[in-house]
């Protein structure tokens, strides 16, 4: 995972005086599964069109295997879409959907044959040749779109929100039939979601973005446990933030009381963002924690019991495999490495960090 | 009861409706050239129908008419809906206001306006200034046929075929007209149908020695028309119910993208505009 | 799609529309203007107030309203049926009613002498029935008939396109809610479909206005309506410039019309 494949240098790209992206930089790895997480309209599909050769950026520059290639048409790319709503062509058959681009790409008949027998191998659908588009289910419809695009050797396969029609069984089948085709073709997947768990599951690198302005990038493990600021850790999963201030390093004060940490470097009595994740609180005994509080509502989760607890004018979410019930008196305690200490936003550019949904 | 009064108000209108058309076709069988009195039975008006010339020449004219001015029609309206789609918001809605003139404007004016442009052009009238005529009537059909399936058309189908190594031309062809197939044949269809039909901006815009069904009916209607029209008239009316029948019921192999919609005048604006306004 | 340039495909019809659809109204304005030596004149515009126009016009806008009326009385309930009484095919229905259009409409309104005359059928179905006679035929209603006739489809397409989008689930909940038919049809179907009664009125009212057909047709040639007039003036008189100034005061009731139109289009897409 050495070369920069794609490098996106400066991108700004605005519709209507509306800015959807804003400098973005942004660099792909060979062989890299890439996710560009986040809300919608947050930029993501823009960037992934960009790349296509769908939009043309304002300013900026899209290099691809150090080439400029900010001007050069879609069909002139190497690398090939799923898109969304799959787009097949609805009055072509399965193989002529498939052999579309082969055929333009003048390859010989045997070749093509071949071609499409070994893709639809590959997504499992073998023998649907001579089906049209709309007699296929949605999952079904979804493989045909990728194996059209995986046919051309594309250096790189662009995913936008390919399993967002898809109903949630069959999505999270379709998660690990990506991740081994990805190994199977061995070529960069840039995917495109606003679903979390699909992006922690399949990525390398998950891009977090939110109103144009990328907001974290790093490993699944990285993006959960080390979010940067506030958006990424309300985005990534179910989180407590919390107003704090660092007193000095590896101690911090939430709602008034002090509580260690692993943090460093956050200066001393700065106020500061202190995300603490709802599995990684203890729930002891009155006084047994670090502060008291009472659960004031129970949900049975199936793996766990979702709780909220009422401590000291905060309402704390906790994931617990034991059972308190309403009302009862609970102490709260949490590790020092699970507390997670961010810097609160301060420029106008950080603005855009700010939970807006 | 309350479904009972339905029923029978309904079949009131039908009979309202049809009632003409049944006396037309009863006409066409009808022995005496006198329109009010029945004098038996004949088919002698559609054996002579054939050998009269004056009525074969504009019925011919007529279709010719209607065939060309359709073909133009569709091929200018096609093209206009997909160039309207790289167009600005503003400057579409520029073109479709213009579109929606001749659609509201009565058909009297714009006999008349056209009338004093082929006038003022010192244009001698005839089958030409006709045809320009009628063009120019049917354009919009094509277009608000046309531009509803445009803003249904998954547009991600023509970037999948750019994806694919496709040249815009070739994606064109290949994945985007076959998809708006069916409206463009809609388009055509009704435009034709309009150019049949039409009377009033033919009268305007032709000149003399020229005839269409319309204009030879209205010159008849006087003197008395030959009961050959009607036969003539049954026929297309029988016809056109063939094909209507094939082309919506089709019976066999595989259903059809779009279903070909055949719509007048009017109900091309009500659903054009009812999808949302027009652009 | 940032392809700007391909918008070139709607050039030919941008010089097609400007020259064939805005360039002869221009004309209308030209002719209204100006008299036969090019000299500007109102004169052609103010002939409207001589006593044969005016009173064609007041006729053609007497007969436009009572068949706009007429129409909108017959269609409105003929849409409620038909969405209420058929579930089954609404395409095969609304075919019903286009289906006619496909028969030359000159012959069709011609058809109506034969059915209207003295010795006609409708006469032939009273004697039977030892009814007095009804003789139409030539005069006003026979008109009035013929313009319902003709114009009636153009009331009931676009009502019945806006009765029938009502969700349904709308009138269940005004009924769950207490109100019987009347208060449903009232409160809930009447203003919902008000945009297809706005559309089908103006459909109805233009053509009325100006048809000269029609008036042809079942008028015997002894009634002049407006269009009558204008239609004389150019293809008996050759007098274009008086003509083009009658043409242009039936253009502002046009204009008004599509003004109309526009205003509930717009109100329909909020």
């Amino acid at each position: 995972m050495a070369n920069k494949l794609i490098d996106l240098q400066h991108i700004t790209k605005s519709y209507g005086g509306n800015v959807v992206l804003d400098d973005l930089c942004l660099y792909v790895r060979e062989n890299e599964f890439l996710t560009l997480l986040g809300p919608s309209g947050c930029g993501k599909t823009t960037t992934l069109r960009i790349i296509g050769g769908f939009e043309t950026p304002d300013s900026g520059r899209v290099m691809f295997e150090n080439r400029d290639i900010s001007s050069l048409p879609p069909n002139k790319r190497e690398v090939n879409t799923v898109f969304q709503k799959y787009a097949l062509f609805p009055h072509m058959t399965i193989a002529e959907n498939i052999a579309f681009g082969l055929k333009i790409r003048k390859k010989s008949a045997s070749y093509i044959k071949d071609k499409i027998k070994y893709a639809l191998k590959l997504v499992n659908l073998d023998g649907f040749e001579d089906r049209m588009p709309d007699s296929l289910s949605g999952g079904q419809q979804q493989r045909i779109a990728i194996a059209r695009a995986i046919v051309n050797e594309p250096k790189v396969l662009l995913l936008d929100e390919p399993l967002g029609a898809l109903d949630l069984k069959l999505r999270q089948d379709m998660q690990y039939e990506l991740i081994s085709l990805k190994n199977e073709l061995g070529i960069t997947f840039i995917y495109v979601t606003h679903d979390q768990e699909e992006a922690l599951t399949m990525s390398d690198t998950i891009v977090v973005m939110n109103q144009g302005y990328i907001q974290q990038i790093g490993s699944p493990v990285d993006i959960y446990n080390e979010p940067e600021n506030a958006f990424v850790a309300d985005f990534i999963g179910d989180s407590n933030i919390l107003p704090g201030i660092m007193i000095r390093d590896e101690l911090v004060e939430i709602l008034g009381a002090k509580f260690d940490c692993v943090d460093k470097g956050f200066g001393e009595n700065n106020p500061v963002d202190v995300v603490i994740r709802p599995e990684d609180i203890d729930l002891l005994g009155e006084g047994e924690g670090i502060i008291d509080g009472v659960v004031t509502d129970t949900i049975f989760k199936g793996v766990h019991y979702e709780m909220c607890v009422m401590s000291r004018g905060f309402e704390f979410i906790v994931h617990s495999t034991d059972y308190y019930p309403v009302d009862s008196k609970v102490g709260i305690s949490v590790h020092p490495f699970d507390i997670q200490i961010m810097n609160k936003p301060e420029s106008e550019d950080e603005k855009a960090v700010e939970i807006n949904e | 009861m309350k479904s009972f009064f339905g029923k029978m108000y309904l079949t009131l209108v039908l009979i309202f409706l049809y009632a003409p058309i049944a006396t037309l076709m009863i006409l066409s069988f009808n022995q005496s050239k006198s329109r009010s009195h029945w004098g038996g039975f004949t088919l002698e008006w559609y054996t002579g129908l054939f050998e009269n010339e004056e009525i074969m020449a504009a019925f011919r004219t007529t279709i010719i008419l209607a065939f060309l001015s359709a073909l133009i029609a569709t091929i200018l309206g096609t093209a206009a809906c997909t160039g309207m789609q790289f167009m600005k918001k503003r400057e579409r809605s520029f073109i479709m206001g213009i579109t929606n003139i001749p659609m509201l404007n009565a058909d009297i004016v714009t006999g008349v306006s056209l009338m004093l442009l082929f006038i003022a052009s010192r244009v001698s009238m005839g089958f030409s200034t006709v045809l320009l005529s009628h063009i120019t009537f049917n354009i919009p059909y094509v277009i608000l046929s046309v531009m509803p399936r445009y803003r249904e058309l998954n547009r991600s189908t023509y970037e999948a075929a750019l994806d694919l190594g496709a040249e815009p031309v070739y994606a064109f062809f290949r994945v985007v007209l076959p998809d708006l197939m069916s409206a463009v044949l809609s388009g055509f269809l009704m435009s034709f149908t309009m150019s049949l039909d039409d009377f009033i901006i033919t009268h305007f815009t032709q000149g003399p020695g020229f005839d269409t069904l319309s204009t030879k009916i209205y010159s008849e209607v006087k003197k008395g028309i030959n009961p050959e029209v009607y036969a003539l008239s049954t026929i297309m009316f029988l016809t056109v119910l063939v094909l209507l029948f094939f082309v919506n019921y089709k019976p066999w192999g595989k259903q059809p993208t779009g279903q070909i919609k055949v719509m007048t005048k009017r109900e091309v604006i009500v659903s054009s505009s009812g999808r949302g306004g027009r652009l | 799609m940032n392809e700007r340039r391909n918008s070139f495909l709607a050039a030919p019809y941008l010089v097609w529309s400007i020259g064939f659809i805005l360039i002869p109204l221009i004309y209308i304005l030209y002719f209204a203007f100006t008299d036969a030596s090019g000299t500007f004149t109102i004169g052609n515009v103010s002939a409207i107030i001589s006593y044969v126009n005016i009173r064609a016009l007041m006729l053609s806008i007497l007969f436009s309203i009572a068949s706009t009326f007429i129409c909108l009385l017959l269609a409105y309930p003929l849409c409620l049926i038909l969405t209420t009484v058929t579930s089954s095919s609404s395409a095969f229905l609304s075919l019903i009613f286009i289906l006619p259009m496909w028969m030359n409409s000159l012959l069709r309104t011609f058809a109506w002498q034969n059915i209207l005359e003295r010795k006609g059928v409708i006469n032939g179905i009273l004697l039977f029935l030892h009814l007095p006679p009804l003789y139409i035929i030539n005069k006003p209603p026979a008109i009035l008939l013929g313009m319902v006739y003709d114009f009636l489809p153009f009331m009931v397409l676009p009502i019945y396109n806006s009765v029938s989008r009502i969700d349904k689930d709308l009138i269940n909940a005004g009924r769950d809610l207490g109100a019987d038919y009347f208060q449903i049809l009232k409160g809930i179907i009447w203003p919902l479909s008000l945009p297809g009664v706005i559309s089908g009125i103006t459909m109805v009212f233009v053509p009325s206005l100006t048809t000269f057909v029609i008036s042809d047709i079942l008028g015997g040639g002894k009634i002049l309506l407006i269009g009558n007039v204008i239609e004389q003036l150019f293809t008996q008189d050759s007098d274009w410039n008086a003509g083009a100034g009658l043409s242009a005061i039936l253009m502002i009731f046009i204009v008004f019309s599509m003004i109309i139109t526009a205003k509930y289009d717009r109100e329909d897409i909020s």
